[in-house]
């Protein structure tokens, strides 16, 4: 077979009729204010992690209401929950609860407490 | 001209409309104007959208109008007191002197939000960064400089600063601004052709006749740069410019960028003037602004009999609505000094 | 031998109750860990003990701290503590003296009036039968009021009461029915051999028409059993605080603290909580918010049960006011953060993508303005003001590319990860070979000081200008500026630095003082700590406060904290300022310094 050089990727097209799109409604449970969020990036953008790193609040947000989980978990270990990104949302929302739940429902490792 | 005493506060668009309606239907009208001069807020502006028809257009019209004979103007009035008192309407000023009239029309219009509130903007801090009042005012004077008095290089317009915000608590928005910006934008553009200018949106608002062209225009004819991105903080450089970050949420990544100017878009919020009267006659609705007594049908009364209410002070509302308002608050109180 | 068959119940509950507690007691001081365990082995020995001693008469009987709060809730908790306890102590005087043995039957004591019928029997008999019917009266009286503190906890000054589990309305109730069942047993003895003294005594002539000896022996038995419950149901119920404060006080005397993990000692403190339910009241979420399921005594309460949520556990401002009204002086606070720990995973490691290359300056001075001041940036304008002013050579090493102090990780429970953060910056720190660490934010204050092992002191800004001020190195206009100061939670409750700010302001502005300050002061419900309340409750937590700082209409409310500060701006009541934006900005221009002062026009500064 003859190399050319490049692969042809798999299609990248979210497909809302597959995608997992139930497992969002258990933050916004959690965290109704989850809804209001429209995607501004105030919260990126004055990010601590985010001059160090690819690490992405908004991306990650938007991600998991899109039912797209493949290496959530570990994009949400690098954030420091300094609580920055709460501050500046003009909308309000929870965005450190956000995190705390995105890491349970995805099991993060991280995320076990300790059992007395 | 026996009940057909009217008072209206407030000698801006709103007011001196409804004035000249109610004095070309033989009422005695007194505006009462805070101010030395009428108009309101379009003292401040040079073009109106989208036209770019000149306010000087608009203001000598105003002018014109509240010379009408039926028309008593009385500025450098600020009214601290209202109250309805033997079936008449009193308004009061600092000194004590009172106006009193069979209705009165309530027309205090707005003021521009106070963005020393958003700290981390720098407003107020660092002196590259403006308000559009500020920036509107050099329009006026037909030159835009940086504070050390150069010519920028580049200018960045942030929108909705103060509106659409719950951390200072008006959660509304407030219309105006984003079709301001595109503008404004433009007039930056044919006033400095190889000036940059961004506009850094949460959304592009175009909701009026001809705006959505307007925008279009800006892209095409005049180069405007628009970013989807919210700035979250700006600082200074060494050199007295501005440092702005912003995710770019388009493409998902940081962005920062140093400008000569930042132009803080700030929000309408209700007048002093609405707030404090509003509250004393009962009308003062949400974030203070005036409330009226039906919002489909009865928009310019109010739960108080022979009170009315016209444009701005309601709501946040375009030039030309507040002026078909007004009309229809005249309207409104001529029927009632009719049925009276 | 003075013997009945009554007695049994007592003395099974009051074994098994021992048996139970010591092996409670082996277990939980077993596992405290190493360093506080050699604590113990020091201090056993020494004075402290006998301070500890001191402390349990006057807290865990006499209840001095619950007196301070409100006299008649102290004398209710005194004369039930302390009556029993004086109960107890004279009950064994009387039948060491009567039978002239000290310990041959040990619940004669508890029974001394059944068996001993003959009055005046022995030396001091009247007057010791006297002082048990006064001490028992006094009980009864601190029943009464227990009573009616159920019903309306208003009259003992408390707002809220705790809402009781099963088990301790069960031990509630035995505990009651203990001193009226010993009322009327003893009473009913005194009708049929008139041994009474005044209280019992007299009821027992009220009562001698009813049919007193076949009363007597089922009213002892039902004392007795009444006594058994109590026993059997305490280790499980919220009276396990009786015997349990009185080791915690011990150990922590010696020394004990409650440290970054759960251990033994987290579970002495758990159980040494008596459920009063004073913290309830002090706590904002639960006048200012309505949330009245989250407070310390729950939290501490459903530990014990192995019932602890997610949604109680967390949601908590830490702002350390419930800690400040504890009588029993448990570490709310950081037991709390030990609930929320996190396991460990071995090895991992979190933020490896922090540049190691970061270029770093040597100084002498480190200047950390902290994640959340870069928000506030009035603040970093006028630290370097200040700094420039007083010419000391620093290097503001969170400038750029800053990274977290690691405290809000820590307080969420994410300890190793925490700790990863506290390498980075211990590192940077450590190498740039400075010998002093200001910084403006008490979160990263308390996180420097109580987490990171650094060898040269640090300071918040309120104690550093404090320091230039009197070093002279910093001249300042004095102003007649009438200042309100609100302590942050953090610096105040959590560093005790509650002078060194008003000094400075008493210094140059006219400070006057606010209502609820020091240890009282309000949280301004920007907290960290807590990641499940909503902004819409915050703030009501914020305006809460705001009107009491603002009750005496202060020109500018001067705080020490960023968030603080856009708490309180947001509020839109008064001007807000940092105390060092108030200090930047009276600075005195010297002639050969280029930093201007602004004259500080007072209506200039309303207006602005």
């Amino acid at each position: 077979m003859k190399n050319w050089g490049f692969t042809i990727s798999t299609s990248r097209t979210i497909d809302m009729d597959k995608a997992d799109l139930k497992t969002y409604n258990k933050i916004t449970e959690k965290v109704p204010s989850a809804k209001r969020c429209l995607m501004c990036g105030a919260c990126s953008a004055t990010c601590a992690a985010h001059n160090h790193t690819s690490f992405n609040f908004r991306k990650c947000h938007l991600s998991f209401r899109r039912g797209q989980f493949e290496n959530l978990a570990e994009e949400l270990d690098k954030c420091m929950l300094c609580g920055k990104c709460k501050l500046v949302c003009p909308r309000g929302v929870n965005t450190r609860a956000i995190i705390f739940n995105m890491r349970i429902f995805l099991n993060d490792l991280n995320y076990k407490k300790i059992s007395l | 001209m026996e009940n057909r005493k009217v008072i209206i506060i407030g000698g801006g668009p709103a007011g001196i409309e409804a004035a000249y309606n109610l004095a070309l239907n033989n009422c005695s009208v007194t505006v009462l104007e805070k101010e030395a001069h009428i108009g309101g807020n379009i003292n401040n502006i040079v073009k109106l959208f989208p036209s770019f028809v000149s306010a000087d257009e608009i203001h000598e019209n105003f002018s014109q109008k509240s010379q009408h004979e039926n028309i008593k103007l009385y500025t450098n009035t600020d009214i601290t007191q209202l109250f309805f008192e033997n079936d008449l309407w009193h308004a009061k000023d600092a000194s004590g002197e009172t106006y009193t009239a069979d209705a009165l029309l309530l027309s205090t219009g707005f003021k521009t939000f106070d963005a020393r509130f958003k700290e981390e903007l720098g407003y107020g801090i660092y002196s590259g960064v403006i308000t559009s009042v500020e920036l509107e005012a050099m329009f006026k004077e037909g030159k835009i400089t940086t504070p050390e008095g150069k010519i920028p290089q580049r200018i960045a317009f942030l929108n909705c600063v103060g509106s659409r915000d719950e951390k200072v608590g008006n959660h509304y928005c407030s219309r105006v601004c984003c079709i301001n910006a595109v503008k404004q934008s433009i007039s930056i553009k044919e006033l400095l052709p190889d000036t940059e200018v961004f506009c850094f949106y949460m959304d592009i608002r175009m909701a009026g006749q001809f705006y959505e062209e307007l925008y279009r225009k800006s892209q095409e004819k005049h180069n405007v740069n628009y970013i989807r991105g919210r700035i979250s903080e700006a600082a200074a450089t060494i050199d007295n410019r501005v440092q702005i970050k912003c995710e770019d949420t388009l493409n998902q990544l940081p962005m920062k960028m140093t400008v000569d100017l930042l132009v803080l878009m700030v929000g309408t919020e209700a007048s002093d003037g609405t707030t404090n009267l509003g509250e004393q006659v009962g009308v003062k609705g949400e974030y203070g602004f005036a409330k009226s007594l039906n919002l489909h049908g009865a928009d310019n009364l109010t739960i108080k009999k022979g009170l009315f209410l016209a444009g701005s002070c309601k709501r946040p509302l375009t030039l030309p609505e507040t002026m078909a308002d007004s009309r229809a608050a005249a309207f409104e109180i001529l029927n009632y000094l009719n049925q009276n | 031998m003075k013997f009945n068959l009554f007695v049994i119940p007592f003395i099974l509950g009051a074994l098994i109750l021992f048996a139970i507690i010591i092996y409670k007691y082996i277990r939980w001081i077993k596992s405290v860990d190493r360093k506080q365990e050699y604590f113990i082995r020091k201090n056993i020995f020494t004075f402290k003990t006998i301070r500890a001693i001191g402390e349990i008469i006057r807290e865990a009987l006499i209840h001095n701290k619950i007196y301070k709060k409100n006299p008649l809730l102290g004398y209710m908790h005194m004369s039930l503590a302390f009556g029993w306890f004086l109960l107890i102590v004279v009950g064994m005087i009387e039948s060491s003296l009567s039978s002239g043995t000290l310990f041959k039957e040990p619940w004669l004591g508890i029974f001394f009036n059944y068996f001993i019928t003959t009055p005046h029997g022995f030396h001091m008999a009247d007057t010791l039968s006297f002082i048990m019917d006064l001490l028992l009266l006094i009980i009864l009286s601190g029943v009464m009021l227990a009573l009616i503190k159920r019903m309306r906890a208003r009259f003992m000054g408390m707002k809220k009461t705790t809402k009781h589990h099963l088990y301790d309305r069960l031990a509630l109730t035995s505990l009651w029915f203990i001193f009226p069942l010993r009322l009327l047993a003893e009473s009913t003895t005194s009708a049929i051999h008139d041994n009474g003294s005044f209280l019992t005594g007299s009821i027992g002539n009220l009562i001698s028409g009813l049919p007193v000896q076949a009363m007597e022996l089922p009213l002892w038995w039902a004392y007795s059993m009444a006594l058994f419950f109590f026993f059997v149901s305490l280790p499980f119920s919220r009276y396990m605080h009786i015997p349990t404060e009185v080791v915690h006080i011990f150990l922590k005397n010696w020394g004990v603290t409650v440290g970054e993990q759960y251990s033994g000692y987290s579970d002495i403190q758990i159980n040494s909580c008596s459920r009063c339910g004073i913290c309830i009241d002090p706590c904002q979420l639960n006048y200012a918010c309505d949330i009245t399921n989250v407070q310390s005594v729950y939290f501490i309460r459903d530990t014990r049960y192995n019932t602890l949520k997610d949604e109680v556990a967390n949601n908590c401002l830490m702002c350390g006011r419930c800690s400040e009204s504890c009588p029993v002086g448990l570490d709310l606070t950081m037991l709390r953060q030990q609930l929320r720990n996190k396991q460990e995973i071995p090895g991992k490691l979190y933020y490896n993508f922090i540049k190691k290359d970061n270029a770093i300056e040597t100084t002498d001075v480190i200047y950390f303005a902290g994640c959340m001041t870069h928000l506030t940036p009035k603040i970093i304008i006028s630290m370097k003001k200040i700094f420039k002013s007083a010419g000391i050579n620093y290097w503001f090493m969170d400038e750029e590319n800053g990274v977290c102090c690691g405290r809000p990780l820590r307080q969420q429970g994410f300890v190793q990860q925490s700790k990863d953060l506290v390498s980075k910056n211990l590192r940077i720190i450590t190498e740039s070979g400075a010998k002093l660490l200001v910084t403006s934010c008490p979160i990263c204050y308390k996180s420097f000081k109580d987490e990171y092992t650094l060898s040269i002191p640090v300071m918040h800004h309120s104690e550093y200008i404090e320091q230039l001020v009197m070093q002279k190195k910093l001249k300042l206009n004095k102003t007649t500026i009438k200042t309100v100061y609100h302590d942050p939670c953090e610096l105040g409750r959590g560093a005790n630095i509650y002078d060194q700010p008003r000094n400075v302001l008493n210094k140059f502005t006219s400070l006057i003082p606010s209502e609820s300050e020091r240890e009282d002061s309000l949280c301004c419900g920007g907290s960290l700590s807590n990641t499940l309340i909503e902004l819409s409750q915050q703030i009501k937590i914020r305006d809460n406060a705001l009107e009491e700082l603002t009750k005496h209409n202060p020109d500018v409310l001067i705080t020490a904290c960023p968030l603080c500060k856009k708490s309180f701006i947001h509020g839109n009541k008064a001007k807000v300022m940092d105390l060092a934006e108030i200090i930047a900005d009276n600075i005195i221009t010297d002639l050969n310094n280029n930093t201007t002062s602004s004259k500080v026009n007072k209506a200039e500064l309303v207006l602005n």
